[in-house]
This record gives structure tokens, sequence and C-alpha cells, in this order.
């Protein structure tokens, strides 16, 4: 039997054969914040995109965009969480969590709320110091339910791959909208306001169904790599679906894109607006988005410059899934003005 | 997310309330009326908390 027919076999008449993985960016290559931050302590996109560390009074955290990856599987990056302030008792409400939010109308063909609903299967490699069972979750968002499963590290700093099935959900649907469909947890570390009872393996409304309590807090240098992410249709794990990085990168920037110079680069990539201008008067410039965004974005500007206007972030004017508009009244006469700015546009679910 | 202020920001002709300028976790943001934008609808939440976005200047 041919490779691409095991494939097809191993796959049967559950899913497609290619755009199987719900996951964007599941091999963590893209990021385009950055591909490091430190002394994490609250919720944010750290490094590789669509990837969301949640942490609440439980250590200080540097993530980062990896280039430690399993062996042989075609990788080249990890996500990787390290711990540089411990924090050895979580008191109740504390966590170290990794998730990424899938948006709700992409989940549509697993016909949730219907009698054929549909079973996914969560497979990722993972490595760790520390080795003991930690807790994975999908929630379904519209729902508010969770399902929750455990996996356990065997050996320390050794890469292994991970297979999770979650039933299908016949009772509840998801909403076709740009929401939150899903959030897909790993928890790293948590307090017993969230490890309390015994994780059933069935969709609850219980939000202390995690049946561990790894702490991957409790000693600075405790860290955890992930990649080659994939949530996918059916009951079994299939082969990674490695895309291209334009793909993976347009994938990302539908929630995501900024023009931010960077060293070298400084006048190349800020967006302009100038010229003749009257003190007084306003300056108009339109940003088209690479790629359509989920939904308008919010803009953080940066990196400014000017001549002939006043400091300052400009005027949003309007906006939409495409573009956005800005202004910024002069307070000069010349021929020489100009004002330029970096952005980030962020429509994160 | 942590929100520390808030203000509406109106349009060049001064017609309408275009964004709300809000510094959250420590960042000025220029967030769009959306309410599938994910800084806005915590605004919202923030708001229903019994905080005040401030009128546009």
């Amino acid at each position: 039997m041919s490779k691409a027919a095991e494939l097809a076999a191993l796959i049967g008449s559950q899913t497609a054969l290619s755009n199987r993985n719900f996951i964007i960016n599941g091999a963590m290559q893209v990021a385009q914040r950055g591909t490091s931050t430190t002394s994490i302590t609250s919720d944010t996109y750290p490094a590789c995109d669509r990837w969301h560390t949640q942490i609440n009074s439980c250590g200080t955290w540097t993530a980062s965009q990896s280039t430690t990856v399993p062996s042989g599987q075609g990788f080249t990056s990890s996500f990787k969480l390290e711990c540089t302030t411990a924090d050895a008792s979580p008191a109740a409400g504390d966590y170290v969590l990794l998730n990424q939010r899938i948006e709700a109308q992409n989940l549509q063909n697993l016909a949730f709320g219907t009698s054929s609903a549909k079973a996914i299967t969560l497979s990722f490699w993972i490595r760790s110091n520390k080795t003991g069972t930690i807790a994975t979750e999908v929630y379904h968002h519209d729902a508010s339910k969770h399902f929750n499963s455990n996996f356990t590290i065997d050996s320390a700093d050794t890469w292994e791959h991970k297979k999770i099935t979650i039933d299908g959900n016949t009772a509840d649907i998801i909403n076709n909208d740009n929401g939150i469909g899903f959030l897909v947890y790993w928890w790293f570390a948590s307090g017993s306001s969230y490890n309390t009872s015994q994780s059933t393996g069935t969709w609850n409304n219980t939000n202390a169904n995690r049946a561990t309590t790894y702490n991957l807090a409790d000693t600075v240098g405790n860290e955890v790599y992930v990649t080659g992410v994939q949530l996918e249709i059916g009951e079994q794990a299939t082969p990674f679906e490695h895309r291209p990085y334009a793909d993976e990168l347009a994938s990302c920037m539908r929630y995501y894109q900024t023009a931010v110079p960077s060293t070298g680069d400084v006048f190349g990539t800020r967006m302009l607006f100038g010229g003749h201008i009257v003190s007084g008067n306003n300056t108009f410039g339109t940003v088209f988005h690479i790629v359509p965004m989920r939904a308008a974005p919010t803009i953080t500007f940066n990196n400014l410059a000017f001549n002939g206007y006043p400091t300052g972030d400009p005027t949003l004017n309007g906006y939409g899934l495409t573009n956005f508009e800005v202004y910024k009244t002069a307070n000069a006469n010349n021929n020489g003005s100009y004002y330029l700015f970096g952005y980030e546009a962020n429509a994160e679910l | 997310m942590n929100i520390t202020s808030a203000q509406y920001s109106r349009d060049a002709e001064d017609t309408k309330n275009v964004c709300v300028v809000a510094t959250i976790n420590g960042i000025k943001m220029h967030v769009p009326l959306d309410p599938a934008n994910t800084e806005y609808a915590a605004i919202l939440e923030w708001v229903a908390e019994g905080n005040t976005i401030q009128d546009a200047d």
C-alpha cells in the first residue's frame, strides 16, 4: 500500500485529506509579535502567533519561539515556556495556561448540537524537564462546557507525542459566527478552584473538573516545549499536516497584523502621509490590511515620527475588516511635512 | 484585561463617535465600536461593572 493510500485509510471517511487541522500555526512557524517575551505574569500573546498564555498569580515566565524540536518530524519551531520566578504552592484561583482560541464558524463541520456530531482528536508533541500528569481541555464557549482529559509526561527532557480523543457533542451547537468556538487549553499549573474533582471525559459544566495538581511553576528553570499541535475530526490522530509558511502567516493575519519597523528597516515599514500642509487642516491616510481581519481590529500606534504635526497618535476616522482610516491635524504651514507611524492591528478572539 | 481609562473619539467632521481610546494593560489602544472586537467586549463588561467611558474632547 502506498503512503498516500495508508494516509487515506487512516483518515477514513471522517475528514478531509487536507486542511484537516483546526489549529492555526500548530507548528509554531509564525511569530509576528517577536520571538520572545520575558517577565510574563498575566495574559498575553508572547511569541508564536495565535498561542495565548494565561497566568494568574502563579510565577513569572519567559515564552519564546524555540528551535528545539522533535527529531525527524519536519518541525523547525516549538513554543517554549520557562519559569523564571517560582510559585511552589499556587493559591486556589491561580493558574498557568497555554491555549488557542478557535473561531466558531470554522468548526461548523463538527455538526455539534446534532445527532451527527463528530468526535475530534487532539495530538501534539510536548517535552518538559518535569514529569507528571497534565490536564488538557477543550472548552465549548457557546455552551460553557468543558471536555477535560489528562496525559502524562513520562520521561524528562524527551519529546513525546500525545493523542487525545474528544467525544462529539450532540446537545450543544456551535454558533456559526466569528466569535469563539473552542478554547483548547493545556493546564501547566492550577489552584484548587480548578482541580478538585475527577475528570470525567465528558462534556460538562464543571470548571473544577481537572484531575491533576501538576505544577510547572514549582521550580525556577522548569520548562515545557510544544509543537505539532493538530485538532482534527475523527478518533485517530493523523500525521501532522505541514503547511507552507505563507499559508500559515495569512491564517494568522486574520487575527493580528503589524507594520512595525525592524532593525535596519526603520523607515521601510511604517505608514506615511504628508506633503504640503496648512496649519489647522486635517491630513488623512488609509491603511489596508494584508488579509481581511476577523473583526474590526484594535489599533495600537507606535514608532511615530513627524514634521509639521503635533505629538501623539493619529485619530481613527473609520475602520472595517479590510482597512482603517486615520487623520492628523497639522500645526505648521510647509511643503516638507510628514507623519509616519507603525501600528499593530489586533482582532484576536 | 486591566482597563484603567476609556474615552470616546470622534470622526474628523465631529459627527459621531468612532472608537474608544482606552488604556488596557498599560497600553493606549484605539478600540472600534464592534461587539466582536475582544477589547470592546471587555470595555462593555467594564462599563457594566459601573465604570464610564468618558465623552470625547
